[in-house]
């Protein structure tokens, strides 16, 4: 990895009340957004420089406005949280340049596993109030649902489906210095 | 290991309850198959009767299905889908939708009809019902046609090769059962 502006080594882990996960889906005409209420990763930075993230998310903690489709998205046609109960990022590799940053690594969903790289930013490290080192990450990709065995969907009735297979996974991330 | 078995005919000399009926010869070890059988007393889906203590025989038809570790469902076909008196039986078990007993529940799908096509169709929209309801659902049919070829006078299922292949199916819903357990207890441990 290069680190233009490098992230000093040490483990960083999330604050899972300022880190969230989301993902966007058009959904006929509009785009359907949920997330996820729960967060755990870990920056891993190197010695020598390299890095990498390593995440989990529980699939029960999926939010999406209405109850009854929460559960549906539980249910084997969806992410099917009871044989797959978590959503995981194995990170590769996490390469800054300035504001800027790379992830690349194996993302797991409901068994399938699909190398992804996501472009985002890279922001501090920083002191907060209470003496601890902050460091913020964004990140954002697309990826097709299908690949991962999320292939639910229903026709239109005068053609095409309810549900597209691009679906944008965004995460936020402040995370703190062990 | 309990399954439920759900027949979609209420005729008293129906072909799919004999189908049930074959199953129940062709357990693996160590299953049992439970016949439910109120299935004419289950009034027709009300909202307004749909509240905390739902109508008796609903009751009965959500504690069997709680009770039970599977379901079997046997289907005749009505205008190329499941009988009404199934399909609303189902519309009752899937309320509450978030909690509905039939919720990550192994689910298969057995159908036989006196026709050509052997309810295949009926088993197609019952196995989309139950998926949509939230049922761990068995992607594999089985359409048994000319049933009055197929089952004898005393109702009983004379074929060899149905027969084997309602066996597979019920280890296939089996296993269903044993790896749902299994994920159950990862998830308690």
């Amino acid at each position: 990895m290069t680190t233009a502006t490098a992230i000093p080594a040490g483990t960083y882990t999330t604050d899972g009340v300022h880190s969230s996960a989301g993902f966007a889906v058009k959904h006929m005409l509009s785009t359907f957004r949920g997330s996820f209420g729960t967060v755990n990763a870990q920056v891993i930075v190197e010695e020598d420089g390299r890095a990498r993230l390593e995440g989990t998310v529980p699939v029960s903690s999926v939010i999406v406005k209405d109850e009854n489709l929460q559960a549906h998205l539980q249910s084997p046609e969806f992410f099917d949280g009871e044989q797959y109960p978590e959503i995981r990022f194995h990170g590769l590799d996490l390469t800054v340049d300035g504001p800027t940053a790379t992830l690349t690594g194996d993302l797991t969903i409901k068994g399938h596993t699909e190398r992804v790289t996501a472009e985002g930013t890279v922001a501090g490290p920083v002191e907060d109030p209470f003496g601890n080192t902050k460091l913020g990450l964004q990140f954002e990709t697309v990826v097709d649902r299908t690949k991962f065995g999320l292939n639910w969907n229903a026709p239109l009735p005068k053609g095409g489906f309810m549900l597209a297979n691009d679906v944008t996974i965004s995460v936020d991330l402040e995370l703190a210095q062990a | 290991m309990r399954v439920l078995g759900i027949s979609g005919s209420l005729r008293r000399d129906s072909y799919n309850s004999g189908l049930l009926r074959a199953a129940a010869e062709l357990l693996p070890s160590g299953v049992e198959l439970e016949v439910f059988d109120g299935l004419k007393a289950i009034p027709p889906y009300d909202a307004d009767d749909d509240v905390d203590v739902a109508p008796a025989p609903v009751r009965e038809l959500r504690e069997a299905i709680a009770d039970a570790d599977a379901v079997l469902i046997a289907t005749p076909e009505y205008n190329a889908s499941v009988p009404g008196v199934l399909k609303n039986a189902l519309d009752w078990a899937s309320r509450p939708h978030a909690t509905n007993p039939l919720r990550g529940k192994p689910a298969a799908v057995v159908g036989t009809s006196t026709g050509m096509f052997g309810a295949v169709w009926a088993q197609a929209d019952a196995r989309k019902v139950l998926s949509t309801i939230g049922a761990r659902v068995v992607d594999r049919e089985l359409p048994v046609p000319e049933a009055a070829e197929r089952f004898d006078a005393d109702g009983t299922l004379r074929d060899p090769e149905v027969e084997a292949q309602l066996s597979e199916l019920l280890v296939e819903l089996a296993d269903a059962v044993e790896a749902r357990e299994a994920a159950l207890a990862r998830a308690a441990a």
